[in-house]
C-alpha cells in the first residue's frame, strides 16, 4: 500500500514537473526584438529590393552569454536604420531589418546567415560578435557571393572579398598600444588571454612586435574561457615582473572579473602593473565594476567620451531611444558606422541588389563618424583613428593618448613571419585577398 | 625563499580552499546518502544568486549597511540553497534511493533546469509558477480530502494538470502583455552579473619579510576562515548533535536505523538539506572571487567530484586532505614553481615547464589523479569494509 501511493505520488511529481517545464519553454522564449521598435520577424515574404523597401539581415546573438554584448550592437545598428529612415531611406526606399538570433551558438549563426541569405533574401547583412561566429558564416557568404558587415576589432590575419570590417584590424588596436606602452609605460610585458583564437593569434602578433621593437615577453598564459582560479597566473606575473611591467591582457568575458578582482586582491596595483585591455569597453566596465578597473588602460577606435560633435549627436540620439543610463562604445560605434558606409555605396552604386556594383561602391566611402571621418579602403577595412583611454571615477575612458590621423588598415601582419609582405586588394581582381606585396 | 615558500603555501591553500568549501556538500551528500547529485554546482550557483540579490538590497540602503552584507548573505544563501535542495529531495532524488544512475540522469536534468531558470526568470515566469503550484498542490489537497478518491483519482489528475496549466500561461500570457517589460524583464539575464565586495575586503595584508614581500588578498583569508568554519561546524553537528547521530546510523545500517525507529525519511532530507546549504555558502563565497553567471556551478563540479573521489568516499577528513592536494597540485604546476625545483634536472625541468600554464596543470593533475586512482581505488582514506563497492 505505502509503495503504491509512492509510485502514485511519483507520478503526480512528474506529471507536475513536466507542466513546469513546458510553463517555463513557453516564458523563456527569446525575448522579441522588436521591443525597441521598429524591427520584424521574417513574416513578409517579398524578395529584398521590391516593394517598399530594402531588407537587410541582421545577426548577433540576442541569447546565450554573449548576448548583451551584442544586444547592444543590435541597438546600435537599429537606430542607425531608424535615423536612415527617418532622413528618407536609402534610394527613395525603407530599410527593413530582419533580426535573426544566432544564440552565442556558432553552428546556429551560420546556420541563420544561410536562412537570411535563401529566405529572406535580404541584400546584406550586419553581424556577429566573436571570431568563432565569424568563421562559422565566412564560407556561407563567400559560397552565396553575399555581403556581411562585421562590427568588432578582431586579429586579422584574414581578408575576404564578402565581408566589410568595420572594426580595428591588428594594426589599429593591439599594435599602437604596444608601441604606447613601450614608449610610456616599460619594455618588459607580461600576456594573459583566454585559451581560443583571438588571444592567441593576439598575442602571437604582440610577441612578434615585442621582438622587433626591443621590447620583452617575460610570460605568457592562457587561462580556459569561464575559469575563475587566477592565483598561480598571479603568482607567474610576480615571479616574472618582481618590480613591476606591463601586462597585456586579452582575457574575454566573465574570466576578466575573476583577472581583476583578484589582481587587486594580491596588490598589483596599476602604478607598477598597468593592465592594457583590448576587449574591455564602457558596457564591461559597467559589469566588472569601476572599483577594480579604475587607472587601467584599453586601446580601442572610439571611446564615449571622444569629444566631435558627431559623437554628441550619436551619444545623444542613443540614449534617447534607449535610455540615459546607457553607455556607447566602439563595437556599436563600429556597427554604426557600418549601417552608413553600407548606405553610401548603395546610393552611389544606384542599386541594392547588385551586390557586386555595391561592393565596388564601397570603396573609397567615407564617412564622418563619431569617431573621427573613416574611409572604406581596397582591402575591405577602414582606416580608423587609435585611442588609448583609461578608466576614471565615472566608469568612462579619460583618452590619453590619440593618433593625428587615421591609420590605414593592415589586415596580414607585418610582424608576423607567416604572413609578412602580404596585402590584400580586392579592388585589383588580380591581387585578390592575399598577394604579394613585393610582386607589384 | 622563506617568501616564495610561504608565498606558494598560500597560493596552495587558498585554492584548495575554495575547492574544500565547493566540495563539502558533495561529500557529504555522496558520502553518508550515496547520492550523486549532479546539480550541486547549480545550487552554489543559486548561492551565488542569493549573494548578488542580497547585495542589492544592502545596496539600497546605504552606506554603513553596505559594508557588512556579505555576513548576512552567508547565512540567507544557505537557508535559500538548503531550502532548495529539499524540494529537490522530497520532489525528486527520494523516489531515486538506490538507483544511483538514475540520480545521476535526474539531478543533472535538474541542473539544466536551474541553469535555464535563471537565466529566463522574470516576474511572469515566477507568477505562472507560484499560480500553477497553488491550483494543482490546491486541487489535489481537496481531492485528499473526498471519500472517493482513490476512485477519481485516474482521470482527475490530468485533467487538473491540463486547466491549472492552462489558466496559469494565460493569465501569465495576459499579464505580459498588459505589462510588458516591467514584468518581462529577465531578473538576472544571460550574462554574468557582478558581486562586489565591501570595501574591507578589497585589498590585501602585506607581509614583509627580510628577502621580500606578498600580499595575502583578504577575500581568499575569509575564504579560508569560512572554510575552517563550516568544516568546524560540520564536524560539531555530526559528531555532538543528536541528528548527527541518527545521520551517521542510518548511513551505516539504513534497515535497522528504521527498526529502531529512527525516521529514516526525515534523516536524508536533512542530510540533503545542509549539504545543498553548504552549496549555498560555497556559491558565496566564489561569488567574491569571480563573475556570477548561469553556468558558475559547472566550473567548479567536475574539480570537487574529484576532491571527493580521491578523498575517499564518506570521508570527511579525506575530502580536506583531497582539496588541499589538489590544490597544491594545481597551483604549484601552473604557477611554475615545481618547474623551478626541478631546474638542475634538465627533463623534469623542461616536463613541468611544458605544463606550466593554467589549462595544462589541469591535464597533469587529472593525470596524476588517474594513477593514484590505480594504486587507490577507494582514494586516501577508503571505507573500512564492503561498503564502498557500490
Amino acid at each position: 500500500m505505502v509503495r503504491r501511493l509512492g509510485r502514485r505520488k511519483f507520478l503526480i511529481y512528474g506529471s507536475a514537473t513536466l507542466g513546469t517545464s513546458i510553463l517555463l519553454k513557453a516564458c523563456s522564449e527569446p525575448p522579441a526584438p522588436d521591443t525597441t521598435g521598429e524591427a520584424t520577424t521574417s513574416d513578409s515574404a517579398a524578395a529584398g529590393g521590391n516593394g517598399d523597401t530594402i531588407k537587410v539581415g541582421i545577426l548577433h546573438s540576442l541569447s546565450g552569454t554573449m548576448a548583451i554584448s551584442e544586444k547592444s550592437v543590435v541597438d546600435a545598428e537599429q537606430l542607425a536604420i531608424e535615423e536612415i529612415n527617418a532622413a528618407g531611406g536609402v534610394l527613395g526606399k525603407q530599410i527593413e531589418p530582419i533580426v535573426e538570433d544566432g544564440a552565442s551558438d556558432w553552428p546556429t549563426f551560420a546556420e541563420k546567415a544561410r536562412k537570411l541569405i535563401d529566405q529572406d533574401k535580404v541584400v546584406s547583412v550586419f553581424g556577429c560578435w566573436t571570431s568563432a561566429s565569424r568563421k562559422a558564416v565566412l564560407p556561407v557568404f563567400e559560397e552565396k557571393k553575399h555581403m556581411l558587415w562585421y562590427p568588432v576589432q578582431y586579429e586579422g590575419q584574414e581578408c575576404s572579398n564578402n565581408i566589410f570590417y568595420t572594426g580595428a584590424a591588428p594594426n589599429q588596436q593591439i599594435e599602437p598600444a604596444v608601441d604606447w606602452l613601450l614608449e610610456n609605460k616599460g619594455k618588459q610585458f607580461f600576456l594573459i588571454g583566454s585559451d581560443y583564437v583571438f588571444p592567441r593569434t593576439a598575442n602571437t602578433i604582440i610577441k612578434a612586435q615585442l621582438a622587433e621593437l626591443g621590447g620583452e615577453t617575460v610570460g605568457e598564459d592562457y587561462l580556459p574561457l569561464g575559469n575563475t582560479e587566477v592565483t598561480p597566473i598571479i603568482t607567474k606575473i610576480r615571479a616574472a615582473l618582481p618590480d613591476g611591467g606591463v601586462i597585456f591582457n586579452t582575457l574575454n568575458g566573465d574570466s576578466n572579473v575573476a583577472f581583476f578582482k583578484q589582481l587587486q586582491g594580491a596588490g598589483l596595483t596599476p602604478d607598477k602593473y598597468p593592465v592594457m585591455s583590448v576587449s574591455i569597453a564602457e558596457e564591461e566596465v559597467k559589469a566588472i565594476g569601476t572599483e577594480y578597473l579604475k587607472d587601467q588602460y584599453a586601446a580601442w577606435n572610439y571611446f564615449q567620451t571622444v569629444d566631435t560633435p558627431e559623437n554628441q549627436e550619436f551619444v545623444n540620439a542613443f540614449k534617447a531611444k534607449y535610455g540615459e543610463d546607457r553607455v556607447t562604445n566602439d563595437p556599436m560605434e563600429a556597427a554604426y558606422i557600418g549601417v552608413y558606409l553600407w548606405k553610401q555605396a548603395v546610393e552611389q552604386a544606384g542599386t541594392a541588389d547588385d551586390l557586386e556594383a555595391v561592393r565596388k561602391a564601397a570603396y573609397g566611402q567615407k564617412f564622418e563618424a563619431p569617431e573621427g571621418m573613416v574611409t572604406m579602403n581596397p582591402n575591405h577595412h577602414l582606416s580608423k583613428m587609435v585611442r588609448i583611454g583609461k578608466v576614471g571615477e565615472d566608469g568612462l575612458f579619460e583618452i590619453v593618448n590619440e593618433t593625428e590621423a587615421a591609420v590605414e588598415p593592415v589586415p596580414w601582419n607585418q610582424f608576423v613571419a607567416d604572413t609578412k609582405g602580404l596585402g590584400c586588394d580586392w579592388s585589383d581582381p588580380s591581387k585578390g585577398g592575399k598577394y604579394n606585396l613585393k610582386d607589384v | 625563499m622563506l617568501a616564495g615558500l610561504l608565498d606558494s603555501l598560500y597560493g596552495g591553500i587558498s585554492i584548495g580552499a575554495v575547492l574544500l568549501i565547493a566540495a563539502l556538500g558533495l561529500a557529504i551528500v555522496f558520502g553518508l546518502m550515496g547520492v550523486i547529485n549532479l546539480a550541486h554546482g547549480e545550487l552554489m550557483m543559486l548561492g551565488a544568486y542569493t549573494t548578488f540579490v542580497v547585495q542589492n538590497w544592502f545596496k539600497s540602503l546605504g552606506e554603513p549597511w553596505f559594508e557588512t552584507y556579505i555576513l548576512f548573505a552567508i547565512p540567507i544563501a544557505f537557508l535559500v540553497t538548503a531550502l532548495v535542495g529539499l524540494i529537490l529531495e522530497r520532489g525528486v532524488i527520494r523516489f531515486l534511493y538506490g538507483r544511483p544512475l538514475e540520480t545521476l540522469l535526474a539531478t543533472w536534468g535538474v541542473s539544466l533546469i536551474l541553469q535555464q531558470f535563471v537565466r529566463s526568470v522574470n516576474w511572469v515566469m515566477v507568477i505562472g509558477i507560484a499560480l500553477f503550484c497553488l491550483l494543482f498542490f490546491g486541487a489535489l489537497w481537496v481531492i485528499s480530502r473526498r471519500a472517493d478518491r482513490e476512485r477519481i483519482r485516474s482521470w482527475a489528475i490530468p485533467i487538473m494538470v491540463v486547466l491549472s496549466l492552462g489558466i496559469a500561461f494565460t493569465i501569465g500570457k495576459v499579464l505580459s502583455e498588459t505589462f510588458e517589460l516591467a514584468l518581462t524583464k529577465p531578473w538576472f539575464g544571460t550574462q554574468g552579473v557582478d558581486v562586489t565586495a565591501p570595501t574591507w575586503m578589497r585589498g590585501g595584508w602585506l607581509v614583509e619579510l627580510p628577502e621580500g614581500s606578498f600580499q595575502l588578498s583578504y577575500v581568499r583569508l575569509f575564504i579560508i576562515g569560512l572554510t575552517i568554519l563550516c568544516i568546524t561546524g560540520i564536524y560539531l553537528f555530526l559528531q555532538r548533535s543528536a541528528w548527527g547521530l541518527r545521520i551517521r546510523a542510518v548511513t551505516q545500517n539504513r534497515s535497522m536505523s528504521a527498526c529502531l525507529g529512527i525516521p529514516t525519511g526525515k534523516v536524508d532530507a536533512l542530510t540533503f538539506a545542509i549539504g545543498s546549504g553548504l552549496a549555498g555558502v560555497a556559491g558565496c563565497a566564489i561569488s567574491l572571487l569571480g563573475s556570477v553567471s548561469p553556468n558558475t556551478g559547472q566550473d567548479y563540479i567536475v574539480n570537487t567530484f574529484m576532491v571527493v573521489v580521491v578523498g575517499g568516499v564518506g570521508k570527511l577528513v579525506g575530502s580536506i586532505v583531497a582539496a588541499l592536494a589538489i590544490g597544491t597540485m594545481n597551483y604549484l604546476i601552473g604557477s611554475g614553481i615545481l618547474a623551478l625545483l626541478f631546474q638542475p634536472i634538465e627533463p623534469l625541468f623542461d616536463l613541468f615547464t611544458f605544463f606550466a600554464t593554467t589549462s595544462m596543470a589541469k591535464v597533469m593533475v587529472f593525470a596524476l589523479i588517474i594513477i593514484f586512482l590505480q594504486i587507490r581505488p577507494g582514494g586516501i582514506f577508503p571505507q573500512k569494509g564492503r561498503s564502498y563497492e557500490l
